[in-house]
């Protein structure tokens, strides 16, 4: 079960409680009915379950930053979509009071065929924003993503770095009140990687709430004050950002080995 | 139901944004643009008349205007179906990224196609036009039966968009299934000379059947269309939409596990 709503002074901003996200692998690679019925007649539909997430519990305050650390496959993408309401869990709940603004994998939602400008439009919108908002709002954003040249191009000639320069802009836009933000900017250049910091960090002090995954450690503890570990679909560790990495860093030695 | 029209509401600019988008999509680099939707039936019709009127001739008051309606309508239904199927499928990457209500993309499919409709009327007032029938007061009926062919689409599409999601050799299926439809429904003949068994489910099963002929009473034989005709293409339109509906409703927290 997934609830969402506004922000009312509630003491969590999200709060997940013994939250379960299932795959069914063996059903899921069949999307065709010839395929269907031949593995109906071959008895291979059989139920093959896959925890993506297993009895997952988290409590988030608002004005808090988390980290997240893990390899990959982890479950991180997988929490964060649960969490920004693209994933149902299959048991638990998770009640998330206040508006949301996800930028989970690259393209945040964007239409190859449509312009920059297009797309501007389409993803303000998608967020929430009305038409006459975004007018109001697009030269900022292009301003802040720095593509005046562009922006009467299809997005599929775009780089993924210039994309996530457009979806970092767009998402950071207004306050939300929750920014999630699932390593879109690993493809940005250096410069503009800390500018985002710099966004993300005058959002956080004005009171936003921030989730962060990173495969860097040294972003992780730069921008955010709490951290979890998650591995196989459950949390390792939780806590402080300090204590978790510490504890995390010399598993990375180990894995490298 | 009420708070599905005031989520389609909340929704308006997300919409426009998706409607806009698709007829962008649809006439860029086309050098007619919008004139094609004229165009498109005008010219299909021409063809169609010549062929009719020379090779099987029927014995039908306004032939012309009878065959385009006819085709309007199901070329209408046929095409927004067909976008329909892969409305949900087309904008995974958004699905997959932002929480949105799925039918969102459905809907505006069919909406989108709705213009196209509407420039294909205006092709329709020129034939009546040109082969003078008259207009009369029984024109207001039209907005009327276009309402309700439109829902008909609404249901059909969420139902083929949900199935496509879970199989995509569907869209081979509803092909071929569109090709019998077209022959089923009097689109270029009169449904007497259908053989009497076929026409005792033609006139009674094939809904097409309802929102063509309604709306030929009320252009050619100018009279209000036959209510008992109305209410049966109306419960057609609640079989859509509550069948449809109800499925991608069901279905619709699985899509994101197969796009």
């Amino acid at each position: 079960m997934i609830e969402f709503s506004k922000y009312n002074g509630e003491e969590y901003i999200i709060d997940i409680e013994n939250a379960t996200v299932r795959f069914n692998m063996a059903t899921e690679s069949v999307d065709n009915i010839k395929e269907y019925f031949v593995k109906l007649v071959k008895r291979q539909l059989m139920f093959k379950e896959f925890f993506a997430i297993k009895d997952f519990s988290l409590k988030i305050k608002p004005g808090e930053a988390w980290g997240f650390v893990g390899t990959n496959g982890a479950g991180k993408s997988t929490l964060l979509k649960l969490i920004s309401g693209i994933l149902e869990p299959y048991k638990g709940k998770v009640v998330v009071n206040g508006t949301i603004a996800p930028l989970i994998e690259l393209g945040a939602g964007f239409d190859m065929d449509l312009t920059a400008r297009e797309n501007i439009y389409l993803n303000g919108i998608l967020l929430g924003h009305s038409k006459k908002f975004m007018s109001e709002h697009f030269d900022e954003i292009v301003e802040f993503a720095e593509l005046w040249d562009f922006l009467d191009v299809p997005i599929k000639n775009y780089s993924s770095g210039m994309q996530a320069r457009i979806a970092f802009a767009i998402a950071t836009m207004v306050k939300p009140d929750i920014l999630i933000v699932d390593e879109v900017l690993a493809v940005g250049d250096y410069k503009f990687q800390a500018k985002c910091q710099e966004r993300m960090k005058a959002m956080l002090a004005e009171g936003t709430t921030l989730l962060l995954v990173s495969h860097n450690l040294d972003d992780i503890k730069r921008m955010c004050d709490h951290a979890c570990w998650i591995d196989k679909g459950n949390i390792v560790m939780s806590g402080l950002v300090e204590e978790v990495c510490n504890n995390y860093m010399p598993e990375l030695g180990e894995n490298n080995e | 139901m009420v708070g599905i029209i005031k989520e389609i509401y909340n929704y308006r600019d997300l919409i426009k944004e998706l409607i806009s988008k698709n007829l962008k999509l649809k006439y860029r680099r086309s050098v007619l643009g919008y004139l094609w939707s004229l165009l498109n039936p005008l010219g299909i019709m021409l063809v169609m008349v010549i062929v009719f009127s020379n090779i099987f001739r029927f014995d039908i008051e306004y032939y012309p205007v009878y065959l385009i309606i006819g085709q309007t309508m199901f070329n209408y239904m046929s095409v927004a179906t067909s976008h329909s199927m892969y409305s949900v499928i087309e904008n995974g990457p958004l699905i997959k990224k932002i929480f949105v209500p799925k039918y969102i993309f459905t809907f505006s499919k069919v909406t989108s196609d709705l213009v196209d409709y509407l420039l294909s009327m205006s092709a329709i007032v020129l034939v009546m036009i040109i082969t003078k029938v008259p207009f009369s007061w029984n024109l207001l009926w039209v907005p009327i039966v276009s309402l309700e062919l439109y829902i008909f689409c609404i249901g059909l599409g969420l139902l083929l968009a949900q199935a496509s999601v879970f199989f995509r050799d569907i869209q081979y299926i509803y092909s071929v299934i569109i090709t019998a439809w077209t022959y089923l429904t009097p689109i270029f003949y009169p449904d007497k000379i259908l053989p009497e068994w076929l026409h005792f489910w033609v006139v009674r099963f094939n809904p097409m059947f309802m929102y063509i002929k309604s709306m030929r009473q009320c252009v050619i034989e100018q009279t209000h269309p036959d209510f008992k005709l109305m209410l049966v293409g109306l419960l057609f339109d609640i079989l859509a939409i509550g069948i449809g509906g109800l499925l991608f409703k069901k279905n619709q927290s699985k899509f994101i596990l197969y796009i």
